[in-house]
């Protein structure tokens, strides 16, 4: 018997583990970039932590039980898709406001696309784990 | 960075990330032989930072020090957090989890050597 919406068991959990390193990562990029050069590209970098703090959240959320973390993954899978496009079309239109790599810039494409690629098997993993609970 | 030892701990990391995704397709939980692997790579892992610590005290100037020391360290947590966490639950997932560490460690090392050449974030 599955316990109710667990996204943390089988799949998930590499998917887990994939948000864990970009969290890492992501948190650890925003945080150099704040604390070193935070008055180059304000926008860039703001943007650059929301990105690590959603990376978080979507992990700790992703492996978890219950329908609350499902709940709270779903909200932030969704931002972080809207993030990733909305930020990926900003740095191709306007690079003077990106002139630093962030982990959403041009898509992703720093990171081989896997932060677009990533919400994506995400909201898809999301929708199988809802299935399997009803 | 000595450029030798890093492409080492890249090429062992990506053999044992190969031989992981090779088991996993055939639907094999991870396996004893397999864990000694990665904790070879842990330890090459390991010395890197020595190594890097000497080159630091040695006189070396990475283009950014916080982002050199940060993967130094970081590179260190990847294997040992991430094995804790595939094998929880074990199944031929915890053995693709593994092979996804062993290609972050070659991304780590490449950024790493890119910050000791000169490269500021």
């Amino acid at each position: 018997m599955p316990e109710s919406r667990n996204t943390a068991t089988g799949p998930g959990r590499i998917l887990v583990a994939v948000y864990a390193i970009f969290a890492l990562a992501a948190t650890s990029r925003a945080a150099v970039q704040i604390a070193t050069k935070f008055h180059e590209a304000p926008l860039a970098y703001v943007l650059s932590a929301v990105a690590a703090v959603i990376y978080i959240i979507a992990t700790v959320a992703l492996a978890r039980r219950g329908t609350t973390s499902w709940r709270v993954a779903l909200v932030c899978l969704s931002v972080e898709l809207l993030g990733v496009l909305t930020v990926g079309t900003l740095s191709v239109f306007d690079s003077e406001a990106f002139p630093d790599a962030t982990v959403w810039s041009g898509y992703g494409e720093g990171y081989l696309f896997i932060p677009l690629v990533l919400p994506v098997i995400g909201l898809l993993w999301l929708r199988r784990t809802a299935r399997v609970s009803q | 960075m000595i450029p030798g030892y890093a492409v080492t701990v890249a090429v062992a990391s990506l053999v044992v990330a190969a031989w992981s995704f090779l088991l996993a397709a055939r639907n094999r939980e991870p396996q004893r032989a397999l864990l000694i692997a990665l904790a070879v790579v842990e330890v090459l892992v390991v010395v890197q930072l020595v190594i890097g610590v000497v080159l630091l005290i040695g006189g070396g100037h990475p283009g950014n020090l916080v982002t050199y020391l940060a993967y130094l360290i970081g590179a260190l947590i990847i294997i040992p957090a991430g094995a804790a966490w595939a094998l929880a639950e074990r199944s031929r997932s915890s053995t693709v989890i593994l092979g996804v560490l062993c290609l972050a460690i070659p991304v780590m090392v490449l950024r790493l050597n890119e910050i000791w050449g000169g490269a500021r974030a």
